[in-house]
């Protein structure tokens, strides 16, 4: 009974320690990262290379399923706007839900899900087939070849992937609103810009997005650095990487709104 | 792939990003719209101000002519301290009134200027004399129901 008791104590308390021990190991890793990206931006190709892999092929994904949110925001917003009369506040509903919240946290979501996980797959790949250690072996640095430009793709591109989801919302929401049901279409512009300010609304969230893109890529380069170098540990690291940087998105993105929205 | 077409295709992608960005600043936010024009701020105290909040719009005949700036309680008066922004292109007199209305029944609040017959007009820093606060909803109910009852003591006590 005691010893039970002792060893689902024991258990506990190595999980905690390994936790620690992670969040150390990848602090270290981001400093490492940040230490050595000076070389990748005199040799800017790589990043290229890395925003046509994470931003451009997220393209498509990104454009549809922000015309779609959109459009669900603008039959939604309609519906209950409309039973107090008030439909020319749809442009407001949809401006601000998306440009505020559903723009940098739906687009890092998916940015998690279709660019983190290649990402993690393809350096734990490399990793297991050893081609980091064969770099480190022509004295290249594989944290300044391989890593570095991976980090500032991702971040370089995750902001753009949230203004243009947040972008096609807006005439998702449009076409619904105005075009289809028949909202007057200039009450619906002025009063969306009369209620969402640059500074405010539009900037925070495009540094919403950027906090996400950082911590979305240093999630999905560190799992995968960090992944066994066997089959099932690239798999497990990916899983790793769509699960803790969704829910990392979702804490930072609780813990930025409380900071900006405070409204005090 | 080619390089060339690489950097074609992260051309293409930052610039309509970039234009992604433009359109939300330009034509959902009010960057340009408003901000950017010249203003002169005015004065006025209201007795209760509701709820009125910085940013609020400032009508007057039902069209934009400002904005709220800055809200403050003043200690000596007890009274609330508001600037009101004034767009430049609109010169108001200086015997001007200001209201604190609400747009619907369930709207949000604004103030509504109401122009006066003075020739001189209102200059950067100037006060308004002539306010009128919010209506508070509680304090018209209390007065309706105090009238009715009034109304009713009146109807029992006089003689058939």
């Amino acid at each position: 009974m005691i010893n039970g008791l002792l060893n689902g104590v024991r258990r506990l308390g190595h999980r905690v320690v390994d936790m620690l021990w992670r969040m150390g190991v990848s602090t270290r890793f981001f400093l490492l990262l940040l230490l050595h990206s000076g070389q990748c931006f005199r040799r800017f190709h790589l990043i290229i290379r890395e925003v046509f892999s994470t931003g451009v092929l997220s393209l498509i994904i990104i454009l549809v399923s922000g015309l779609f949110v959109g459009m669900v925001l603008g039959l939604q917003g309609y519906e209950t706007l409309q039973t107090y009369g008030s439909e020319e506040a749809l442009g407001i509903l949809v401006a601000l839900s998306l440009v505020r919240e559903l723009g940098p946290v739906v687009a890092a979501l998916l940015f998690a899900s279709r660019a983190g996980s290649a990402i993690t797959a393809e350096i734990g790949l490399m990793k297991a087939t050893e081609q980091l250690a064969a770099m480190e072996m022509m004295a290249v640095n594989p944290i300044a070849r391989v890593v570095a430009p991976r980090f500032w793709g991702g971040v370089i591109s995750m902001p753009l992937l949230a203004a243009l989801f947040s972008a096609m919302g807006i005439l998702g929401g449009w076409l619904v609103g105005v075009v289809l049901i028949g909202v007057d279409e200039g009450s619906f512009w002025s009063q969306m810009r009369a209620a969402v300010d640059f500074k405010e609304d539009i900037l925070n969230g495009v540094i919403k997005s950027f906090v996400f893109g950082v911590a979305v890529t240093t999630i999905a380069l560190f799992e995968g650095y960090d992944a066994p170098p066997t089959a099932e540990g690239v798999s497990r690291a990916t899983t790793r990487t769509v699960v803790t940087s969704s829910l990392a998105i979702l804490g930072l993105d609780f813990i930025l709104t409380a900071f900006m929205f405070s409204g005090v | 792939m080619q390089r060339a077409t690489l950097d074609l295709w992260v051309g293409f992608f930052v610039a309509v990003g970039l234009a992604a960005l433009l359109f939300l600043a330009l034509k959902v936010g009010n960057m340009g719209a408003f901000d950017s024009a010249k203003t002169y701020e005015v004065k006025a105290s209201f007795e209760n101000i509701g709820g009125l909040k910085a940013r609020a719009p400032v009508k007057s005949a039902g069209v934009l002519v400002g904005r709220v700036g800055d809200i403050s309680f003043d200690t000596e008066t007890y009274e609330a301290s508001v600037t009101l922004k004034l767009d430049a292109r609109y010169p108001f007199p200086r015997d001007s009134s200001a209201s604190i209305m609400t747009s619907g029944l369930l709207g949000e609040q604004y103030v509504a200027l109401e122009a006066g017959g003075d020739e001189k007009m209102l200059a950067n820093g100037e006060r308004l004399k002539l306010t009128q606060g919010a209506v508070v909803l509680e304090n018209l109910i209390g007065q309706f129901l105090y009238n009715k009852a009034e109304g009713e003591g009146k109807a029992e006590n006089s003689p058939q």
